[in-house]
């Protein structure tokens, strides 16, 4: 039995954790909050991409530094905890996963190094309105090697210099790679509850693009994909949820009310516990998602979803009672409370909410009991 | 990451495996055997081979009787043995609890005389802690014992003692003086089950069984030399019981998403969004308990001190198997009352569970005593106002 990191994964945390906490703490996060113009932090992306984490989990043959899927999920987390203002997941667990599954080889050598050296900031784009993302709700269209239609909201669309684009090609779907400073792309920034991760609406009016993988074969690749960016997304939400379980702790134990600190009361004190225990089911869901992305295990879909389900709960849970602990500080926009609220739901709604997770889930589990 | 056992445990496996092979009938499905009433006999026969073969209390050292083997070991061979129809259940709280306890705090006449004849599952014990008036506040209780010669005279009673019907010892904790704070007051007694005014009565409980019972003393004697540790040093010895204890409790008692699910499949609910919903938390919760033991054992076999996250286990099992049972019953609707075998689904294991669930919630530390554990231990919080703290217990 050796379900934990190893030791050299868990030196990469360290080191990770110590260059976060001097290079992107809160007061970087709220420049990006507080300055309508930054779409992201610009001083923070830049040392991130000289680390080289953006290539951690990309083969050497394109440019990555071939650590693989675990590097990847300690990173993961650590720029969770640091509720880091870049487009770092857009790019590396969304887009560089996507080149990796489904691109061709030609695609992988043009796409991939650049990632990995930060020349290219992938994102995904599948939404177009409100609702869940399945075939009913995509009207963008491939046809003749260009796309027209709308996607919003798309993270990072605004930073971006490259998507893939679930889109509609004949009766079907496909997924298309399209360049978004060429020609028939239109951008606008949007206002999201979660400003220090900028979002756009997207518009394509002939935009030249390239399939990724295979006609029609859209829905399947783009479930493929989600599920791989899935674990890693829940080990950015655990980040964060471990954060906002240690400052409630914190301000539990300082603030003084009816003589003595409040976390001397069981209401607190259960409150605590509780988020102690959500976490922790997140930690071992999220450990099963990691061996199951780093393995390529059939148990993959279940332990995703799994992974997901427990981190966006145990985020939402700490993210909202944290505030509740902070009382009236907790509701001020100085104190750091809602920068993790903000975050935990940007981050359990992007690649679909826990509802279209624990569906996912279920048919998993179907699909393995048959 | 992986889920490999390493050679060496790997090895140890296989041997318990065979062990177990050769002696036991592997258990059947999911289906909880019935007891029937050869049960004790069994447990007891099963424990004797068992310890013949080297393979009671793996981590005991080997001057005691046990294998001196590791913590990692122990884990093992409680995966192993579960999976067969192990007769276990007597002598998990004297093995568990008491003996090491008696190891701890006794003479070397006491180990001499008891641990043998434990291991050999000859003589069963029985924990005698709480009390009508002493539950999460154990160290209130009430059990008087007074000095008197070179014995002791006990006088009081006991409640929700496991076993306490077939025991032949347990370990007592009394108080021996009330005129200073509460947890400074008590003494721990090794005492004789089977001896003149040791009542036992069986608890009819909310769920209809009689497992558990009342204990009541009339002018028990226990001499001096069956004391363990100081007088008035009984709850630090109480500390070490359930310290263990809290080792002791875990496994999955009862139906969960699996049973559910195929319950589910046969009535034809798969295709209910909502309990779709409940069916996914119900996985992600399972999944957390089961695989947070596997953090737990990785520590323990690189030889390391497992942390914290173990506490989380019985409030996540207690709740989890609750409201399995109750969207179960829930599902069959007016139908899910029905506690008869032959016609309820699944035997009717979601209706026993049910009624077991509020017991398993409060048995071992309730939901809001582990989460004090939890906000003090692991947490660092302070303790809850105690006005009790440092005032005689005969002021209250």
């Amino acid at each position: 039995m050796n379900f934990d990191f190893s030791d050299d994964q868990k030196f990469l945390r360290e080191e990770a954790r110590k260059f976060l906490s001097a290079q992107c703490t809160t007061k970087e996060v709220r420049e990006v909050l507080d300055d309508e113009e930054m779409s992201h932090h610009a001083g923070v992306w830049q040392k991130i991409v000289e680390m080289g984490w953006l290539g951690a989990a990309i083969p050497e043959e394109y440019g990555g530094l071939g650590l693989g899927m675990l590097e990847m999920c300690v990173i993961a987390e650590e720029l969770g905890r640091a509720l880091a203002p870049v487009p770092f997941g857009s790019s590396a667990f969304f887009f560089a996963e996507a080149i990796k599954l489904a691109g061709s080889e030609e695609q992988k050598k043009t796409l991939l190094p650049g990632v990995a050296d930060g020349s290219i900031v992938g994102c995904i784009a599948a939404s177009e309105g409100p609702g869940v993302v399945d075939t009913g709700h995509i009207n963008a269209t491939f046809k003749d090697g260009a796309i027209s239609g709308a996607k919003v909201p798309v993270t990072d669309g605004d930073i971006a210099t490259h998507a893939v684009v679930l889109v509609k090609e004949g009766s079907g779907q496909s997924l298309v790679v399209v360049e978004l400073n060429g020609d028939g792309v239109a951008r606008n920034s949007l206002g999201t509850i979660e400003p220090t991760r900028s979002h756009a609406e997207i518009k394509f009016d002939g935009a030249k693009a390239e399939r990724l993988g295979d006609a029609g074969q859209g829905m399947p690749l783009y479930d493929q994909i989600l599920n791989r960016a899935a674990v890693l997304l829940a080990f950015e939400q655990l980040g964060g949820a471990s954060v906002c379980l240690d400052m409630a702790n914190d301000y539990a134990k300082e603030r003084v009310a009816f003589g003595r600190p409040i976390g001397g009361n069981q209401a607190i004190k259960h409150k605590l516990a509780d988020m102690y225990v959500k976490n922790e089911v997140a930690r071992s869901n999220c450990y099963y998602g990691a061996w199951a992305l780093s393995t390529d295990a059939s148990e993959l879909p279940e332990a995703a979803a799994a992974a997901r389900v427990a981190a966006s709960e145990a985020y939402w849970f700490a993210s909202k009672e944290n505030i509740q602990t902070h009382g009236g500080m907790g509701f001020t926009w100085e104190v750091d409370c809602h920068l993790y609220y903000r975050r935990a739901k940007l981050l359990a709604v992007q690649a679909g909410g826990p509802a279209v997770w624990k569906e996912k889930l279920v048919s998993a589990l179907e699909a393995k009991n048959d | 990451m992986d889920f490999q056992d390493s050679p060496e445990e790997a090895e140890f496996r296989a041997e318990a495996n065979a062990f177990l092979s050769k002696h036991l009938q592997p258990k059947d499905g999911n289906s909880i055997r019935e007891r029937g009433d050869d049960y004790l006999q069994r447990a007891k026969d099963w424990q004797k081979v068992k310890a013949e073969g080297g393979f009671a209390q793996i981590t005991w050292p080997k001057e005691i009787g046990g294998r001196g083997g590791s913590p990692m070991q122990q884990v093992i061979w409680n995966q192993e043995e579960s999976q067969f129809d192990a007769p276990t259940g007597p002598f998990a709280i004297g093995l568990g609890m008491c003996v090491p306890t008696v190891i701890a705090f006794g003479s070397d006449e006491h180990k001499k005389r008891f641990v043998g004849p434990a291991l050999l599952g000859e003589e069963i014990w029985c924990q005698l802690f709480s009390e009508p008036s002493a539950g999460s506040d154990v160290a209130g209780l009430k059990t008087k014992a007074v000095k008197d010669g070179d014995d002791w005279v006990i006088n009081g009673q006991k409640v929700w003692t496991t076993g306490a019907q077939f025991s032949d010892y347990g370990i007592v904790l009394t108080r021996t003086d009330p005129d200073v704070p509460k947890h400074k007051g008590l003494t721990m007694f090794i005492i004789d089950m089977k001896q003149e005014g040791v009542e036992v009565r069986p608890i009819h409980q909310a769920s209809g069984g009689r497992e558990f019972n009342e204990v009541y003393f009339t002018d028990v004697r226990i001499p001096d030399s069956d004391r363990l540790g100081d007088p008035g040093m009984g709850w630090k010895v109480a500390l070490v019981t359930l310290m263990n204890e809290r080792l002791a409790v875990g496994g999955s008692p009862g139906p969960d998403w699996k049973e559910i699910m195929d319950y589910a499949r046969d009535a034809g609910s798969m295709g209910d969004a909502a309990f779709r919903q409940k069916l996914a938390d119900w996985y992600v919760a399972a999944q957390g308990y089961k695989l947070t033991k596997f953090r737990t054992q990785t520590a323990l076999s690189k030889g390391e001190t497992p942390g914290p996250e173990n506490s989380i286990g019985k409030i996540i099992t207690a709740n989890h198997l609750q409201d399995i049972c109750n969207s179960a019953i829930e599902m069959q609707d007016h139908y899910g009352l029905i506690t008869d075998k032959d016609k309820a689904p699944a035997e009717a294991i979601f209706q026993q569970s049910f009624m077991w669930a509020p017991g398993l919630r409060i048995a071992g530390g309730t939901d809001e005593i582990l989460k004090n554990i939890i906000a003090e231990r692991v947490l660092g919080l302070p303790q809850d106002v105690r006005v009790d703290k440092d005032k005689p217990f005969s002021a209250f």
